[in-house]
């Protein structure tokens, strides 16, 4: 099978359990370059072992990853470190080291990484955190950032190298209107002004509708939907429409697993 | 029951196995650390040594203290009042400086290593960095385990010399000993073999407190109770790691 070179990231096939719990069962998806891909679904999907599996945190048991065409599992650890470099990562509470002041943090991948003298690091460094508005916490330690701070501390790390593809991870969680409309701007005016390509994952629906071009919604291990986030709200499937429309009730259900309640409650197994 | 007592050996030797394993990658990237990065090493020799200090002298004071008074009593059964110094200097320098050093160093630096290192862990700071591109392995822990191998034979040799001091303290100033006799048989008895051995064994108790403490935050349970426990554990194995490894290298010594 050849691959479109518009594609960036191919998930082919991929099963991947953790302990007995199936968390993917065949998924198919396709990331596409110079595009902002949002994966969505309900907690506890598994949005965010996707990340790690495509960035080869871990290791799927079956199926493969295509990055560029090539099959990330196959790379020996420098291979891998070296594609690794093409990814900048936001985590979602940051990350951020905290025995370092913010710019030594936005610094931390060109200390390791190249050769740059000091003043280059300083220009780069002062760059970057002016893109996200944080030139003027360069001295402060990451205990003292909010929440929202730390993650676009974080996001300036993660663009420090120049990367080809920006991963978040739930960037929304957590965040007041406010900061959460600065992350929106942000991931949106990045991918375009850099010509990177965006992978999110949230469950954030709205924010996700205003900065998406294409979303992936995942349900049961599987790909219960894709497309922009107009069509996924017209989509007339039950997961699809319960999800987007913010419903308690349906395929996913309110209740989790457990014994008929009657049962449990009038059950003669108690002593 | 057995079957139990089976599981629980093949864990536990699944665990050393682990452990050896984690020792062989710590030293195959600790030379070229040392060698690039030196940097990071002082910093840890900082954290691990000099931070420890205190609470390494002033331990020492009081047990060479005790050493006197001990020594003192004990020894003046047999009109011997005069050795208490080489006694003091025997029980220190080959026993209770790297012991004790091992176990306040357990407790001060090891446990906070471990911490350390778990909620590195815990908050995704160690997959944020291979997410770098950097290997937590050689940026993280290395740098942390030679830091404790530098510093714990220091900090022994520290510990005994003020213990030493301390002995000296009770033993001429407070009881009355003569200076000179508790120096002269320090010289006459004590061979530079005596202080190998105290040396080697403080390298080795290096060795074993920073590995376990870098291995125990490194496999924490990246939650706050698996950290604690992490930090808890440090604490008991090292302490039993070391008594053991006392009495084995002390074994083949003597």
């Amino acid at each position: 099978m050849a691959t479109p070179a518009n594609n960036l990231i191919e998930v082919r096939n991929l099963d991947f359990s953790r302990g007995p719990r199936r968390i993917f069962k065949n998924l198919n998806v396709v990331i596409e370059r110079g595009r902002v891909t949002a994966i969505m679904g309900p907690s506890g999907t598994g949005k965010t072992t996707l990340l790690r599996l495509i960035t080869r945190q871990l290791i799927p048991d079956r199926g493969q990853i295509l990055i560029d065409g090539v099959d990330i599992a196959k790379l020996n650890l420098a291979e891998l470190y070296q594609l690794r470099q093409r990814f900048g990562m936001l985590f979602q509470n940051g990350a951020l080291l905290t025995d370092m002041s913010v710019f030594e943090n936005v610094a931390f991948p060109l200390r390791e990484h190249t050769r740059l003298t000091n003043r280059l690091i300083r220009h780069v460094v002062l760059t970057k955190l002016h893109a996200v508005g944080l030139r003027g916490a360069a001295d402060m330690m990451p205990a003292e950032l909010s929440g929202g701070m730390a993650r676009r501390v974080a996001l300036a790390r993660a663009m420090v190298m120049d990367p080809d593809i920006l991963i978040y991870d739930e960037p929304f969680v957590g965040l007041d209107p406010i900061s959460m409309g600065v992350i929106v701007r942000l991931v949106r005016r990045m991918n375009d002004a850099l010509g990177i390509s965006s992978i999110l994952v949230s469950h954030d629906v709205k924010e996700i509708s205003a900065v998406a071009d294409c979303s992936f919604l995942i349900a049961d291990g599987k790909v219960a939907a894709s497309g922009s986030p107009d069509e996924l709200r017209s989509e007339s499937s039950d997961v699809v429409r319960q999800f987007m429309h913010g419903m308690a009730d349906g395929p996913v259900a309110f209740h989790f697993q457990a014994p008929d309640y009657a049962e449990q409650l009038l059950g003669r197994d108690v002593d | 029951m057995f079957r139990e007592i089976y599981y629980a050996v093949l864990e536990f030797l699944r665990t050393f196995g682990a452990l050896q394993l984690f020792f062989l990658r710590l030293l195959q990237h600790s030379p070229s650390i040392l060698f690039r990065r030196f940097g990071l090493v002082v910093k840890q020799v900082h954290n691990a040594g000099a931070l420890s200090i205190v609470i390494i002298m002033v331990c020492g004071l009081f047990v060479g203290g005790v050493l006197g008074l001990q020594g003192y009593s004990n020894l003046a059964r047999f009109n011997a009042e005069d050795s208490v110094g080489t006694f003091a200097a025997f029980a220190l320098i080959k026993e209770l400086g790297p012991v004790i050093t091992a176990l306040l160093f357990a407790g001060r630096a090891g446990t906070a290593l471990a911490s350390e290192i778990g909620l590195m862990k815990a908050t995704d700071q160690l997959s944020a960095m291979e997410m770098m591109a950097v290997n937590p392995m050689r940026r993280i822990l290395v740098p942390r385990f030679l830091g404790g191998v530098i510093s714990m034979p220091l900090l022994a040799a520290v510990f005994s010399t003020i213990g030493l001091f301390g002995a000296h303290l009770v033993g001429v100033n407070l009881l009355g000993v003569d200076v000179g006799a508790f120096w002269q048989q320090i010289q006459q008895t004590l061979d530079m073999a005596d202080i190998y051995e105290g040396v080697v064994k403080s390298v080795v108790f290096g060795v074993v407190a920073s590995l376990l403490a870098v291995w125990e935050g490194y496999n924490a349970i990246p939650t706050a109770e698996g950290v604690g426990r992490a930090t808890t554990r440090t604490v008991v194995i090292t302490a039993i790691a070391v008594l053991f490894f006392d009495f084995l290298i002390t074994a083949i010594v003597l």
